[in-house]
């Protein structure tokens, strides 16, 4: 899928919970949203940008959030 | 002219109903509210008072003085319909000396009335003609005198007539379209032997500001008023009470059914007056426009092709069945599992739509489904479970008759939702206090007797920054209602929106550069809101079709809360769904994420209770949302889809990404009444039923679930439901049901919301509000009473971002799109009626000023260019739209307009943001040519729009 887009809407999910969520809880919350509501294929996609690119082009919260995304149990193939 | 098989009460039920009385009409005792007329009463103890200007819809108005009564110890005839029953009464509605002054006034209406019944369009069902009967009038006692004929019939309309010779002026259809419409068209002009109807200043019906709902030829009493189609000599033989396929209102409608047992045809659609949502009215679309069940264009035989540039083939339906499913086994086999997916549509029924995701889940073994609300009300569905904790509107629309202040924001309902909006508009007249905030000055904010206190006429995009300042201003006034929140709601949560909304930043004079809108009115905005009393918010998709759609639903929640108006009549948040059955294809498990009743796939206990039912594994990881397949199909990993009544290559956004992705499928399958632009990327063509054809449920808007019953048999073969199970069967997961109603018993099995839904309980009552279940069996008409469905309200953050569509040198105008009232969402249907009489085309409305600073003056055509594509259409110069925004429709696929809208989606839920889109426009003179070169243009890949194979 285009990298591009699924940075920018990581980077849109992270702005809403930059407000919302205790900064210490934002990037938990914006990977519980990716968990929640992302295909696999594109938490895989976005995990493996983040991983080859240091997070190009992600704000630094949708980085955080990508790592503990990426933290999280192995997700079925 | 009434239903035929309706029986008419004469006068509404006491809109408050008092403690009982009792009178005694002919010896024969019966009790009634306080308030209930006479006639009304009579009519409940099985007496037929005689009458011609009244009706149970409209006020008593005791002009045709046929319904006079006797009444023990009062002198003279009062009318029965003006006069309220009372304790002990004692009444007589037949002597001889009654019969005498009834058959005075019969003969005076038939002195002036042509007594050609037998090739009347109401012979059999007309009023006046039973009136005469009943009274023992066959012709006039009265010399030849003058006359009201021979007057021209009025055919302007292309579904009813006026034929002046025919009306007794009872003036029931200038009192329906006053006091149901509101729209005030028509009058008695005149006065005695020269009075007559009018629309509007004399003119003809089409070029009147009549709306054409059909509330004057229902009221009327003969057939001065009738539809077409029953003067072409069109038998009814019986009818079907349904409910319309157009908008998310979901009216009930009775059918009237003529032809033959073989080939039943619809004469006519009268709007039911027990209907639980529109109680007896109806609109253009739903009353009329329902002949494109029957049109050409309807492709009745399934068909095949290798590639899209091939021609169709014709087939059985069990050669297309075998080759949609052999080909979606061979791309599994190949692609993978995920490689696949399917969309429900709102368009379908609760049965069907549960049903093609049960066969995506259950039978092809992926989450991989969605369906047209994604590009809609996703963001309602998200916005309104984390803030109330339930994914739905709050009330019936019965409640908006006790708001005191009405908030409409992104909403146009006199054209989107025309039911409700009388409705509406009739508490309005009553004195409610009315807010809009929207881009354009819609219907709502000036028309007869209704004028907006306050429209707050905000920039496209900036809804989360006004909603802020409206909260800044009722938190920092003070006008927040503290025990309300302190008993149901999240108080952490509370006090952090509090601080937040606090902040200077957020204050109406901070945010004015943004969002265009004067801080004095936002401010009178606010505390008109929160201290008006009832307060009420209605909604539609000018808030959820933005990159922070959900946060601007979770702002008007918050506000809703802070106010303490949630969780009784009159108050509210509530979606104006636009598809008829956008909250049922929600509640039915249609989202890639979630099962039905809005339970997360993830959740191990929910998807046991399915997998248990199916008989299968279910993957616990969310699917693909629709813009997510695209993307997913353009990349090779997804190739293959079955889309029921959905027609996104028109209505989706960027239309060139759209299509350049479906290209790159190597199986689509679209079950569908018309070929229509999503077809152009088909393999297999199904052939779709119309809701004529169909059997099943709609949930509207006010999650009220509606029978649809057939009326006719499906006329390509199957039903839809039953499509769905052929090619289940063919993937080798066979499902089997033998009727809807067997469907709906596994949906109330397995979702808690629907656990007491039956289809002997849908017909017991008519309709059922969900919930429905053991706490509430009969269902649940509003929501969050007492506590919210989420225990404590919670507040949420509602940070303003701006969208990343920003206007520049290149596009200075924002363009904001949406509907019209006699068309319909993509025009599939509508543009096959006559409804193309009022809009025949899209066009471009554009404010005076930006007009003229280009030259482009009524009527002309311009090219209208984003940073997606471009399109051409005509101009409407227009100063209902404000400088700098440009608007317009998308039903027309020759205009079609989401060329030239953009990828830019809701952060939450990918609901596009179809309302915000940076453009220029030029005046143009080669409209041909330019729509050409535009062709080509979007024909050209861009690289986004590369295929990987």
């Amino acid at each position: 899928m285009n990298i591009e887009l699924l940075v920018k809407m990581a980077n849109e999910i992270s702005e809403f919970f930059a407000t919302e969520s205790p900064p210490a809880q934002a990037a938990e919350d914006v990977a519980l949203h990716l968990r929640r509501f992302w295909e696999p294929r594109m938490r895989r996609q976005i995990i493996a940008h983040a991983r080859a690119t240091g997070g190009a082009g992600l704000s630094e919260l949708a980085r955080r959030a990508v790592e503990t995304l990426a933290a999280a149990p192995p997700e079925p193939a | 002219m009434f239903a035929i098989d309706y029986h008419d009460q004469g006068t509404p039920a006491p809109a408050a109903a008092g403690a009982p009385v009792t009178v005694e009409i002919d010896g024969q005792a019966i009790s009634v509210p306080a308030g209930t007329s006479l006639m009304r009463a009579a009519a409940l103890a099985g007496i037929a008072v005689p009458k011609l200007c009244a009706t149970d819809t409209l006020k008593a108005f005791g002009s045709c003085r046929l319904c006079l009564v006797e009444i023990e110890g009062r002198k003279g005839y009062p009318a029965s319909c003006t006069t309220l029953a009372e304790a002990g009464m004692k009444v007589r509605t037949q002597s001889q000396h009654l019969s005498r002054l009834r058959r005075g006034v019969i003969d005076l209406y038939v002195s002036d009335h042509p007594l050609e019944c037998a090739t009347c369009a109401a012979d059999g069902h007309c009023e006046l003609q039973s009136m005469a009967a009943q009274v023992g009038v066959t012709e006039s006692s009265y010399a030849p005198g003058a006359v009201h004929r021979p007057l021209e019939v009025d055919r302007s309309n292309p579904y009813f007539q006026f034929d002046p010779q025919l009306c007794i002026v009872c003036s029931r259809c200038v009192r329906a379209c006053d006091d149901i419409q509101g729209t005030f068209a028509l009058t008695v002009q005149g006065r005695g032997f020269d009075s007559k109807i009018v629309a509007s200043e004399g003119q003809p019906f089409l070029a009147s500001e009549c709306v054409s709902c059909g509330a004057c030829v229902e009221s009327c009493p003969t057939a001065a008023l009738s539809e077409k189609s029953l003067t072409i000599g069109r038998e009814r033989t019986h009818a079907v009470t349904t409910t319309c396929a157009y908008c998310g209102v979901g009216c009930s409608f009775s059918a009237e059914v003529g032809g033959t047992s073989e080939a039943p045809q619809v004469v006519r659609m009268v709007p039911n007056r027990n209907g639980d949502a529109n109680h007896g009215h109806a609109c253009v679309k739903g009353r009329f426009a329902y002949g494109y069940a029957m049109h050409p264009d309807r492709q009745l035989k399934p068909m095949i092709r290798a590639k899209i540039e091939d021609p169709w083939q014709e087939v059985s339906w069990a050669e297309a069945i075998a080759h949609a499913a052999s080909e979606i086994r061979r791309i599994q086999a190949r692609y993978g599992r995920d490689s696949v997916g399917g969309i429900t549509s709102s368009r379908c029924t609760n049965e069907e739509t549960f049903l093609v995701q049960k066969l995506v889940r259950a039978a092809l073994g992926t989450n991989n489904v969605d369906t047209c609300a994604r590009v809609c009300h996703s963001p309602t569905g998200y916005g309104l479970k984390s803030t109330l904790g339930e994914s739905a509107g709050t009330q019936a629309f019965t409640s908006v008759a006790e708001a005191d202040v009405i908030l409409v924001i992104g909403a146009n309902p006199t054209d989107g939702h025309p039911v409700f909006a009388s409705q509406m508009k009739r508490r309005l007249r009553e004195g409610a206090k009315l807010i809009v905030i929207d881009p354009r000055a819609i219907g709502l904010v000036r028309s007869p007797h209704i004028e907006a206190d306050v429209h707050l006429q905000l920039r496209p995009g900036t809804n989360v920054a006004v909603l802020n300042a409206l909260a800044h201003v009722i938190v920092t006034e003070g006008l927040t209602r503290e025990p309300y929140v302190a008993e149901r709601c999240e108080l952490p949560s509370y006090q952090r929106w509090k601080a937040f909304v606090s902040e200077a930043r957020n204050a109406p004079e901070a945010l004015a550069e943004a969002t265009g809108v004067a801080p004095e009115l936002v401010r009178r905005a606010a505390r008109l809101y929160a201290t008006g009393g009832n307060g009420a918010i209605y909604y539609g998709l000018g808030v959820t079709e933005h990159s922070q759609g959900s946060t601007a639903v979770m702002a008007l929640a918050n506000l809703a809360m802070a106010t303490g108006n949630l969780g009784r009549e009159g108050v509210g948040v509530n979606p104006l769904r636009g598809q008829n059955n956008v909250q049922g294809s929600c509640d039915m498990g249609s989202f890639p994420h979630e099962f039905s009743g809005y339970r997360h796939v993830s959740d191990p206990q929910v998807r046991g209770l399915f997998e248990q039912a199916w008989g299968v594994s279910l993957d616990p990881e969310p699917g693909l949302r629709i813009p997510n397949m695209f993307e997913a199909a353009l990349d090779g990993t997804f190739r293959a889809m079955y889309v029921q009544g959905e027609d996104f290559v028109q209505s989706d956004p960027d239309t060139h990404h759209v299509t350049s992705a479906m290209a790159a499928m190597e199986c689509v399958i679209v079950q569908d009444l018309f070929l229509n632009e999503t077809a152009k990327f088909a393999h297999v063509f199904l052939p779709g039923s119309s809701f004529l054809e169909k059997d099943g449920t709609f949930t509207n808007a006010e999650r009220r679930i509606s029978r649809i019953r057939q009326v006719m048999p499906p006329r390509a073969g199957y039903a839809d439901w039953e499509v769905t199970l052929l090619l289940s069967r063919a993937l080798g997961y066979p499902m089997d049901y033998r009727h809807p109603s067997e469907i709906m018993d596994e949906i109330a099995r397995l979702t808690p919301t629907f656990s007491a839904v039956s289809y002997e309980k849908l017909d017991r009552l008519g309709s059922i509000q969900w919930p429905c279940n053991e706490a509430a069996p009969e269902g649940t008409p509003t929501m969050h009473v007492g506590q919210f469905v989420r225990g404590k309200g919670r507040f949420y953050m509602t940070e303003y971002v701006p969208t990343s569509e920003r206007v520049n040198s290149r596009f200075p105008l924002i363009l904001t799109t949406g509907r019209i009232l006699s068309q319909y969402n993509v025009g599939a249907q509508t543009r096959r009626t006559d409804n193309v009489v009022w809009h025949a085309e899209d066009v471009l409305e554009i404010h005076p000023h930006d007009a003229e600073a280009r030259g482009i003056a009524e009527g002309d055509w311009v090219g209208l260019t984003s940073r997606t594509g471009e399109t051409v259409l005509r101009a409407q110069v227009s100063a209902r739209i404000a400088p700098g925004v440009v608007y317009t429709t998308f039903h027309f696929p020759q205009t079609q307009a989401n060329v030239v809208t953009t990828e830019n989606s809701d952060w939450a839920t990918n609901c596009p943001e179809y309302k915000v889109t940076a453009v220029q426009v030029v005046r143009i003179t080669q409209a041909e040519a330019w729509r050409a070169r535009a062709a080509q243009e979007r024909s050209a890949a861009r690289p986004r729009d590369a295929v990987h194979a």
